[in-house]
């Protein structure tokens, strides 16, 4: 039972940083029906910005959880400007283009991507400093969870509560929810979309870079090539929920965190990536809509 | 322009700042130093400011095209169209073709046969990309497939390379139709993301099988191909696997461009277009995805078992996917659905980086902006796909001699 409950656990830290970086690639499939491979990379940049802000923080002498926010902060900083950046050059000319062009487009830019953080850094795995410190009070259930797995719930617990209110109660987020319901009528009642579409890619990178950030500090090492499965992962868990769907990507992810650490655990650590794609070939085969997902009848 | 210089100011302002973290500063956090590289931020605004200037440029060419609807096609195409000419170059490459190797050294021939291994891989790959529009992420793992049966049948069993080359090809299809199958019903991006997974799970596979695939250390001391059981060198053995090579393509070509002309060809041309509409008359949806998948899939076995022959050794680090990516890049560069293009695509993408060593770590970094650029400005590639088109005047005069 105790074995179990650490896998429960294990699998809902993973898969709470899954469900934050599916909500980026749920959000920007739920407006320009677009699979954007680059997302991953824009998790990997927001991690790689977070070391080098936390490095330079830590050298010039400052440490514990503050070094962690500044971090954080700068990361998203910079991976919505290269999500907003991404958007313009690699998506925004090909609007109206045929389905299988923004997708190899998506595709080049995130190859493009890790190869640049390849040149301008290094293709070895640097090391992360160990931001989280160990809270006293964690002490009695340390056994089970440790405080870098409470600060990555809390965080993206916290994360996706202010993203629901931001969808569901400000203006900006009724206009995302216009937009991606019907584009061309949410442009005629005044509805700027090339914003919006902008917008949702920067929320979507400061949420991957907040991911990111979080699993580099846990993990405590970065390369130029995590993006690449984090980002394939996270969008089988965004496919898995329903995509489309925000609830259905946190859900999502979770199911996939659980799927992962539980044939990790039990079956063979070595075939845990199959199990992740095992899974999503089954849920498209019986459910292509996801869990959550409505399946969409197609007019002609 | 006034308005063109602060923009492009502005530009180059926002990618300096953009990439500031990333180029100007390298931290080392074991050896807590901060290395600040200033000068790669002059060279980043520099960059930036003029490709600011060609991308407006650029942008407003492709609005102007598009508003002329201009459908002429340029020099190279019209040439391309003409009958005659096309046979008279294709005679004379494929005598440049074969004597190639009397001319240059082992050395040349040994990156020769890569070049023309990607472009078999660009062919077959452009079968279901180019033709049947559905986009193939893991295209390497039909390629693992033909190596490791040839690697492991002749580890085995000592069976030689030339029984076991259409059995790759057959064993390539047969995984194309099981990964196929279950996923026809999907729609095209749900699709490249099956077959990323399903590459990544045959790499896994290939890694963790210790028993049956010997793990990551790979298999070593395949037998090259052999003739009339003649001993043969390094490099009479090379020119041998360049001929074969050569007649594979040569094959290749043929094969793909009968099927791209036959029923079999439009019916995948008119799923590409409209899904819908192509089913409405008719067409059975399933049977022809499938059949782009598996003669895709075909081509990479039958290569896979020629690339294990060659290299005499395959690890599963042969097949990642970069590798599946830079054959995507080849189809893509050269033209979807052209097969003159992937050609062409595939020698440029191949043979540049090897003769630019220099440039080499540059490769991928190229190879993706050249994606994008390529969506952007030029989608049809280097060399478009020529469409057959009826024309009434031939059609009369057919029909009179006839």
């Amino acid at each position: 039972m105790d074995y179990f409950l650490e896998l429960f656990l294990g699998g809902l830290t993973r898969g709470s940083i899954y469900a934050l970086i599916a909500l980026g690639y749920t959000m920007v499939y739920g407006i320009i029906q677009l699979i954007n491979f680059a997302h991953g990379e824009i998790y990997m940049i927001g991690a790689f910005v977070g070391l080098i802000v936390a490095g330079i923080c830590t050298i010039y002498g400052f440490s514990g959880i503050s070094v962690l926010i500044l971090a954080a902060i700068a990361a998203i900083i910079w991976a919505s400007a290269y999500g907003y950046t991404l958007e313009k050059i690699a998506y925004r000319p090909l609007r109206g283009a045929p389905r299988l062009s923004p997708l190899i487009s998506a595709i080049g830019m995130s190859i493009f991507l890790q190869n640049y953080v390849l040149l301008a850094q290094t293709s070895d795995f640097l090391p992360f400093p160990n931001l989280i410190p160990d809270f006293e009070f964690m002490e009695p259930v340390a056994y089970f969870i440790g405080s870098p797995e409470l600060v990555i719930l809390v965080t993206t617990f916290v994360t996706m509560i202010l993203l629901t209110l931001l969808i569901k109660k400000t203006k900006v987020g009724k206009a995302m929810r216009a937009t991606q319901q019907d584009m061309s009528m949410a442009r005629l009642v005044g509805i700027n979309v090339d914003r919006i579409i902008s917008l949702t890619f920067v929320i979507g990178s400061a949420l991957a870079a907040i991911g990111g950030v979080l699993v580099a500090s846990y993990i405590g090492q970065v390369n130029f090539y995590i993006g690449f499965l984090a980002g394939v992962k996270a969008f089988t868990a965004a496919v898995l929920g329903g995509i489309g769907s925000i609830p259905g990507a946190v859900l999502g992810g979770l199911v996939l965190g659980w799927t992962e650490s539980f044939a990790a655990g039990y079956v063979s650590s070595d075939y845990e990536d199959v199990f992740a794609f095992g899974l999503l070939v089954l849920i498209l085969i019986l459910r292509p809509a996801g869990i959550l997902g409505k399946a969409r009848k197609q007019k002609v | 322009m006034m308005k063109d210089f602060k923009q492009s100011i502005l530009v180059s302002i926002w990618f300096v700042f953009l990439t500031f973290p990333l180029m100007a500063v390298r931290v080392n956090t074991t050896e807590q130093v901060v290395e600040w590289r200033w000068m790669s931020m002059v060279w980043v605004a520099i960059a930036t400011f003029s490709l600011s200037y060609a991308w407006r440029y650029l942008l407003a060419r492709k609005q102007a095209k598009k508003n002329e609807e201009d459908i002429s096609h340029g020099k190279l195409q019209l040439l391309m169209e003409d009958m005659g000419f096309r046979y008279k170059a294709m005679g004379l490459l494929l005598l440049l073709a074969l004597i190639f190797p009397l001319v240059f050294d082992t050395y040349q021939n040994t990156i020769m046969i890569s070049a023309l291994i990607y472009v078999v891989l660009g062919l077959g790959l452009n079968i279901s990309v180019g033709l049947a529009g559905l986009l193939d992420l893991g295209y390497v793992a039909f390629f693992a497939v033909g190596a490791y049966s040839y690697a492991l049948l002749n580890h085995h069993f000592g069976i030689g390379f030339w029984s076991i080359l259409p059995v790759g090809g057959i064993f390539g299809c047969l995984f194309g139709v099981i990964l196929g199958f279950p996923i026809l019903r999907l729609r095209g991006d749900y699709l490249a993301i099956v077959t990323l997974g399903f590459g990544m799970i045959i790499k896994v596979v290939l890694e963790n099988w210790s028993d049956f695939t010997f793990g990551p250390s790979g298999i070593a001391n395949i037998d090259k191909p052999g003739l009339f059981g003649m001993d043969m060198n390094i490099d009479s053995s090379t020119t041998y696997i360049y001929y074969i090579m050569i007649a594979l393509v040569v094959f290749t070509i043929l094969i793909t461009n009968r099927l791209k002309n036959s029923r079999i060809g439009r019916a995948w041309i008119a799923l590409r277009e409209d899904e819908i509409a192509c089913v409405a008359m008719g067409i059975d949806m399933a049977r022809t995805k499938l059949s782009a998948y598996a003669l895709g899939a075909f081509w990479a076995g039958m290569v896979g078992v020629l690339f294990a022959a060659k290299t005499t050794f395959i690890n599963p680090a042969s097949f990642t996917f970069m590798e599946s990516a830079i054959i995507l890049s080849i189809v893509v560069l050269g033209g979807m659905g052209s097969i003159l293009g992937v050609i062409l695509g595939a020698f440029i993408l191949i043979l540049l980086p090897e003769y630019l060593r220099a440039f080499s770590e540059y490769r991928m970094l190229a190879f993706g902006a050249a994606m994008v650029l390529m969506m952007i400005f030029r989608p049809q590639g280097i060399i478009s796909n020529i469409r057959t088109k009826y024309e009434y005047k031939k059609l009369t005069e057919e029909t009179e001699h006839g």
